[in-house]
């Protein structure tokens, strides 16, 4: 056992987006009724799921390299206290100056006073989901700092005052044609316009994101990144990404600031080897990323000149405190649980509220914010499995999710004395299931549904919550004989 | 073989037909089924939606009840994967380790129906027929938690009249989930209405599964259409024979 020091901080409310609006059943019931993104949607998780499962198929010791990254990381979390000061030496050693960040707020606090040292009002983004959990865009804002994503995706969430719906692909939930018209509508007033007569033709789209962004490159001092990993043998960031973009914003600025999450740390190079053949073939569906970008500290007369690195905790602390629910912080955002899931693949992503949706997000949020401000997520899953065969590092999601409610049930039951409808419910029935004669007088007694059947076998309607089964779905009306029954009366006494 | 039956809350209260599917299959091949009667249920239901305190008393009474026998089988994935992953997790969780350790050798010991056939019994042609057009979902957690892979399939292909067609997107799950179904009846209702057009799709007569929950869900979504598709329960078309067709009273 060890002994547990402190009491871990949560993520802090009113900053960020972790938190769910509306509970999910509710937002995900608007979200079913627009057809536009359930096509989109459906369409676009059908792809990535078909080129993910080719290409993961090719690789002969793919489940070994499974079990490799979720013993890394199972490892690394065991001492990651360790690794993040070694992390913390060999940066600084090499020019960077290491900054800690307890939450949200202390970490946009960090930034915005980082930029403003550089008398910059204008920054470059590499697509980040850590910058946006902490809404860095939005504190910089504040601050009279504009921040620009770079990442064609983002930049169109960004340009259309959206917000992502999926954290590799952000703006899965729009098509080409809605993509021009966000582009038509809004490039002019953050830069460079569209041309006018600007088609819907994939190309073109991304020729005038190109040109649009260009100009954003050249002129930008600060650059503003994530981070997938940070191998702290060396002290060296790693970026994983698609477009070359991200290294426009990782090279070309005099100051680069990382903002990245205490969970990403991985001890070695060979450590490193792992996920980046994990990572790509399971986001993507691709056997290598385009760009891979590693940076170590400050290089004389190469790349940014002033490099900063702000490790954030911001409630992974406290789920490294959960000896079950820890192991959510083996992610590495690869998506691959989204594309799979049946529930995501219906709501999309701002269904679950916080910038981490689908399944890993209905086990992340919740832990980050504690389970009260998120407790619909664990909820948000039919446990049907995709996601754990999907994952790369091997997360047992269902699992999580199923620990999760309990946790969400023990800690309504200790807020307060006055049990809920469906406590009382579920300890009746427990009371009942755990004796057979109660059992079987409760069958019998439930007999009296065939009433409700009126002689068809079919109960097409039921009081609440029952209601919410029969709303789409008839019930079978109770056989007028159990099986425990009909072996009595077939075989004589039991055993 | 003396096989015992734990024929599941839901098979036993709502789905006889499925206990008495089992028992004829298993005694036509020439075993004996016992039926210990203090069974109950695996406690499934309140493992997976929080209240493991309330799971306890289930999962005790159960390694009760059938500790005392070398070969269990049951007719759902479902159930056994409760039983073979949760058992001794909700035990162990509540502190009780022997409890744990006796839940882990029940499980050991517990078998879904197409394992214990193919697994155990070494046996895919039951005997069965059952001239009807049919399409099987092969149930999540019978895909992804017991891995039975492609058992089911395998002994439905070896009966005798079948004409058995393949369900597009079989994998996916059809929006069930146990209480996901009621509190997120709006999106259990979307999976459901995309599991039937594949099920109607394949134009067969019946949509079999090893799980009563699935069928259950599907067969009230079908039901509530009129499509005039039924369900059957895999172990109720295994029993079907030439003098005994399957019939759902």
């Amino acid at each position: 056992m060890s002994t547990f020091l402190g009491i871990p901080v949560y993520a802090p409310r009113g900053v960020g987006q972790l938190r769910t609006e509306e509970p999910f059943p509710a937002a995900a019931r608007k979200a079913l009724g627009d057809a536009q993104l359930r096509r989109n949607i459906g369409h676009a998780t059908k792809t990535i799921r078909e080129k993910r499962l080719r290409v993961v198929s090719e690789v002969p010791d793919w489940e070994e390299l499974r079990v490799a990254g979720q013993q890394i990381k199972a490892a690394t979390m065991a001492r990651l206290d360790e690794h993040l000061e070694r992390l913390e030496r060999e940066v600084t050693a090499r020019g960077g100056v290491v900054h800690w960040a307890r939450d949200a707020n202390e970490a946009n606090t960090i930034v915005t006073r980082l930029v403003q040292a550089t008398g910059e009002t204008e920054v470059v983004k590499v697509k980040s989901m850590v910058t946006q959990e902490i809404g860095l865009n939005e504190a910089l804002e504040t601050a009279g700092i504009t921040a620009y994503e770079t990442d064609l995706a983002e930049l169109i969430v960004q340009l259309a005052g959206d917000k992502p719906s999926h954290i590799l692909v952000p703006a899965i939930h729009r098509n080409r044609a809605e993509i021009r018209e966000i582009f038509l509508r809004e490039m002019g007033r953050y830069g460079l316009p569209a041309p006018p007569d600007l088609t819907d033709d994939p190309r073109e789209l991304a020729m005038a994101a190109r040109a649009h962004l260009r100009r954003k490159f050249l002129t930008a001092k600060v650059g503003i990144s994530g981070a997938n990993f940070g191998v702290s043998d060396t002290g060296t960031l790693v970026v994983v990404e698609s477009e070359g973009n991200g290294r426009m914003c990782l090279t070309l600025p005099e100051t680069l600031i990382t903002v990245m999450g205490i969970e990403k740390v991985v001890p070695t190079w060979r450590d490193l080897e792992v996920f980046l053949q994990l990572l790509p073939r399971s986001s993507t569906g691709e056997r290598m990323n385009p760009y891979t970008s590693t940076w170590t500290g400050v290089t004389a007369s190469d790349g940014p000149q002033s490099f900063h690195l702000v490790l954030l905790d911001n409630g992974r602390t406290a789920a490294l405190a959960d000896e079950v629910g820890r192991e959510v912080l083996h992610c590495i955002k690869c998506s691959a649980c989204m594309n799979v899931c049946p529930v995501y693949e219906r709501t999309g992503g701002h269904a679950y509220g916080s910038v981490y949706p689908g399944p890993i997000g209905a086990v992340l949020s919740p832990q980050l914010t504690g389970v009260e401000d998120n407790a619909s997520l664990p909820y948000a899953s039919s446990l049907c499995g995709a996601c754990f065969d999907a994952c790369p590092v091997r997360i047992d999601i269902p699992a999580l999710l199923v620990h999760l409610r309990a946790k969400h049930v023990e800690e309504r039951r200790s807020a307060s004395r006055v049990p809920t409808a469906e406590a009382v419910t579920m300890a009746a029935a427990s009371w009942v299931m755990a004796d057979p004669k109660r059992f079987a007088a409760a069958e019998k007694a439930s007999r009296a549904g065939r009433l409700l059947a009126r002689g068809t076998g079919r109960i097409r309607s039921l009081p609440p919550p029952l209601s919410a089964w029969t709303s789409s779905r008839d019930l079978p009306a109770p056989p007028a004989e159990t099986f425990r029954e009909w072996w009595a009366r077939t075989r004589g006494p039991a055993r | 073989m003396r096989i015992a039956l734990f024929v599941t809350c839901l098979a036993d209260g709502l789905f006889p037909d499925v206990g008495r599917a089992t028992v004829q299959l298993l005694e036509r091949l020439g075993h004996e089924v016992v039926f210990p009667d203090r069974q109950t249920c695996c406690g499934q239901m309140h493992t997976n939606t929080g209240y493991q305190r309330e799971a306890l008393p289930l999962v005790r009474h159960h390694v009760e009840t059938f500790e005392a026998y070398d070969v269990v089988v049951a007719p759902s994935g479902s159930c056994v994967g409760s039983v073979r992953h949760q058992h001794a997790m909700v035990a162990s969780r509540a502190g009780d380790e022997s409890l744990a350790m006796r839940a882990a050798s029940v499980a050991e010991r517990t078998y879904e129906l197409s394992e214990l056939l193919v697994d155990v019994l070494g046996v895919e042609d039951v005997g069965a027929h059952f001239p009807h057009r049919v399409t099987y979902h092969p149930t999540c957690h019978s895909l992804r938690m017991l891995r039975v892979e492609d058992k089911p399939l395998r002994l439905l292909r070896a009966v005798r009249g079948i004409d058995l067609v393949e369900l597009p997107d079989a994998d996916q799950c059809c929006g069930f989930g146990g209480t996901f179904s009621v509190k997120n009846a709006d999106t259990s209702t979307a999976m459901l209405a995309d599991k039937m057009r594949h099920v109607l799709d394949t134009g067969a007569e019946v949509v079999s599964a090893g799980d009563s929950s699935c069928l259950m869900h599907i067969g009230g979504g079908l039901s509530r259409l009129r499509s005039g598709t039924r369900t059957l329960h895999l172990a109720e078309i295994l029993a079907s024979t030439d003098d005994q067709p399957a019939v759902r009273s």
